[in-house]
């Protein structure tokens, strides 16, 4: 379902150097597979999520998800496939503060081109327990309720792969396990595949296929 | 949700900074709508109040004066014209190309409002707005034979609170506006009802009337007078009909004795004197201020001829009202609507580059969400035409609140406006250049959006989202 080929990337420096940052010479995930993916702070966790998501362009190489290759991709075509095969859970949540959670999830639908389906957001809402607290702006909810809108949110438009980075890093202990419950058990019940970054041991340690970043970007394995 | 929708949610969350960038473009707006109303309504005003006669027939001298003063009753009251003058419309070498000679003689108030004394076929033959028949609320038009009697216009019985039956004292006013003498009471006959014109806030007394008071005449040369007395010679069938109407009028000028002397040696009859004096005192010394003209639209070449002939003699000018007040709204009233608009669509162009500087500001707090939005699958384009979306809804709502502000505006001044210049304007007048804004806002707002817009397209997404992890 997810396949990395040889990829590759660095950021320039400010002194004309060029720090590198990726380079995976192969990395899969299959269909609805579960995974956690680990590494110290700093050694390409999140970039390794944009260049799967297409946020970020690898310098070289091949990123397949589900037998597209979104590298070959434009940017306006990438935006549109990420809307609709990839869903994104964020550390902070990032929900839009101005919009109620019914509209957060409906918002994501919006950029898949698709009319929003707002049975589907509603019946999201009600999955991860927020039927009540559908028209409350994330201002008005706890961090957990939060999270739990941006879970919604990432299956909005029925993805192949979610990709939750740190989801569980601002939320209380007692809240943590429930809200990665909530998004493993989402992602079962729609076969999504899904990649969890974290640097907690104890949320890694749940998942059957732990990856650490370190060990297979060549780039870090070099230090 | 649509993306209307996503740039409302945006205004609404910088909903102080927002309101007060949309109240600044409301601001020019309103001054736009109330300079494109106004000039309009006092246009429209000025045209209609022209309305009703041909020509206006006056003293020598300035052509926007005489129309001023005697149709809208603004301005310095301008010369007389000898009351003969008049009669040239009415039994002399122009009647046969007009239709009705109406005269007017100004220069007295009540309360504010002006004094016009004429006679009842103002109302009779006269049609305001060019086609609609004066009509009464209360009583109605007084009669030649009723000297005292009186007719208010609707504005002015409002005013003043004078009603059928009332009496009140007109009031000369000198040219340096100062009260200077006082009349007769005249009584109330009638209220008209309103017109929209200027006559509504204006008061018409018997002209036999005003003629009664002494003030009202003045000796004539004596040259004049030994015209005068040719005139009124007995045998001179022209005259005789008055005599008896002046019966009653009080004697004024007899003591004169260049008249007398004149008199004399015209006839040589001191009794006969007597009277020819007395009869051209009352019937000649008699001035107006105007003859509002309708010309006989059966011999249009006749009407087409008669201002030339006014114009040609020494004794007065006759101006087409229409004329005037195009040429006076075109060079003077139109030039300085254009300056009031210029400022005022600066004004808006001030505003707009306030909701320029506004969203370009919020863009450092909006990356985050930007790239939130970008993460989602929301293109450059989405977003860039979201940051767009959120300029006209501003300027579009800033134009909706400058309208009603412009309108309201419009409408608490009107009664200023009417008081002042008796030009009636109404806060519910729109233009339909009005309509031109919508398209001219958007794009404002599409332009001062642009910037703010290009920098939402250039949001790195990676590094925003980075920045707050």
């Amino acid at each position: 379902m997810l396949e990395l080929i040889n990829v590759k990337k660095s950021y320039p420096e400010p002194d004309g150097s060029v720090l590198p940052i990726l380079n995976i010479p192969e990395f899969e995930v299959a269909a609805g597979e579960e995974m956690a993916l680990v590494g110290r702070s700093g050694c390409g966790k999140s970039t390794l999520l944009h260049t799967i998501a297409g946020i970020s362009r690898p310098d070289s190489g091949n990123v397949r998800v589900d037998d597209w290759e979104i590298t070959l991709m434009s940017e306006s075509e990438c935006d549109r496939f990420r809307a609709q095969r990839i869903g994104y859970v964020f550390q902070t949540f990032n929900l839009l503060s101005g919009f109620t959670a019914l509209e957060n999830v409906l918002l994501a639908m919006r950029f898949t081109g698709r009319r929003p389906n707002r049975d589907r957001a509603r019946h999201l809402l009600e999955r991860v327990g927020l039927g009540e607290r559908m028209t409350h702006r994330p201002p008005m909810m706890s961090v957990g309720e939060q999270q739990r809108v941006a879970v919604a949110r990432a299956l909005a438009n029925q993805p192949k792969l979610v990709l939750a980075d740190e989801p569980t890093a601002n939320i209380d202990t007692g809240h943590q396990q429930q809200v990665l419950d909530l998004l493993r058990e989402s992602c079962r019940e729609e076969n999504v595949a899904l990649i969890v970054v974290s640097h907690t041991p104890q949320v890694a340690e749940q998942f059957d296929r732990i990856d650490n970043l370190e060990e297979f970007n060549r780039v870090r394995a070099k230090k | 949700m649509s993306l209307w929708k996503v740039a409302w949610r945006s205004i609404q969350q910088r909903a102080l900074a927002s309101a007060l960038t949309a109240f600044s473009m409301g601001l020019g707006v309103a001054l736009v709508v109330a300079v494109l109303v106004i000039y309009s309504v006092v246009e429209k005003s000025f045209r209609r109040g022209a309305q009703g006669y041909d020509l206006i027939v006056g003293a020598k001298g300035g052509k926007l004066e005489l129309v001023l003063n005697t149709v809208f009753y603004l301005g310095a009251p301008v010369h007389n014209i000898p009351y003969d003058y008049y009669e040239e419309f009415t039994i002399g070498r122009f009647e046969t190309a007009v239709e009705a000679a109406i005269p007017i003689c100004m220069g007295h108030a009540y309360k504010g409002a002006p004094v016009v004394a004429t006679v009842p076929e103002m109302f009779d033959k006269l049609k305001y707005l060019g086609e609609y028949k004066y009509e009464f609320l209360e009583g109605g038009n007084f009669t030649y034979d009723d000297h005292y009697g009186a007719v208010v216009g609707w504005e002015a019985a409002r005013k003043t609170e004078l009603k059928v039956g009332d009496t009140f004292q007109p009031v000369g006013v000198s040219p340096d506006g100062t009260a200077d003498h006082e009349d007769e009471p005249f009584t109330i006959r009638g209220v008209l009802k309103y017109t929209g014109t200027p006559n509504d806030s204006a008061i018409f007394i018997n002209m036999e009337g005003f003629f009664l008071c002494p003030a009202h005449t003045k000796p004539d040369s004596p040259a004049k007078r030994l015209l005068q007395l040719d005139k009124t010679a007995p045998g001179n069938p022209e005259k005789t009909g008055n005599v008896g109407a002046d019966e009653d009028a009080p004697e004024a000028g007899s003591d004169d004795p260049s008249a007398q002397q004149v008199a004399e040696e015209h006839t040589g009859d001191p009794q006969q004197q007597s009277g020819h004096e007395k009869h051209a005192h009352h019937e000649h010394h008699k001035e107006v201020t105007a003859v509002l003209v309708c010309t006989d639209m059966e011999r249009p070449q006749l009407a087409m001829n008669l201002a030339e002939v006014v114009n040609e003699g020494q004794d007065a000018q006759a101006v087409k009202p229409a004329r005037v007040i195009s040429n006076f709204l075109s060079s003077v009233v139109g030039n300085i609507e254009l300056m009031l608009l210029v400022i005022a669509v600066l004004v808006v162009i001030v505003a707009g580059i306030g909701i320029m500087v506004s969203i370009y500001n919020s863009m450092s707090d909006r990356r985050h969400e930007i790239a939130v939005m970008r993460a989602l699958g929301a293109s450059r384009w989405i977003i860039m035409v979201v940051i767009l979306m959120e300029s006209i809804l501003l300027s579009l709502g800033g134009g909706v609140l400058g309208v009603l502000l412009g309108h309201g505006l419009i409408g608490a001044l009107s009664p200023t406006i009417y008081e002042e210049t008796g030009v009636v304007v109404s806060a519910l007048e729109f233009k339909w250049v009005e309509l031109i804004l919508i398209p001219g806002l958007i794009i404002l707002a599409t332009a001062v959006g642009y910037l703010p817009a290009v920098a939402a397209y250039q949001t790195d997404v990676a590094k925003s989202l980075t920045a707050t992890q």
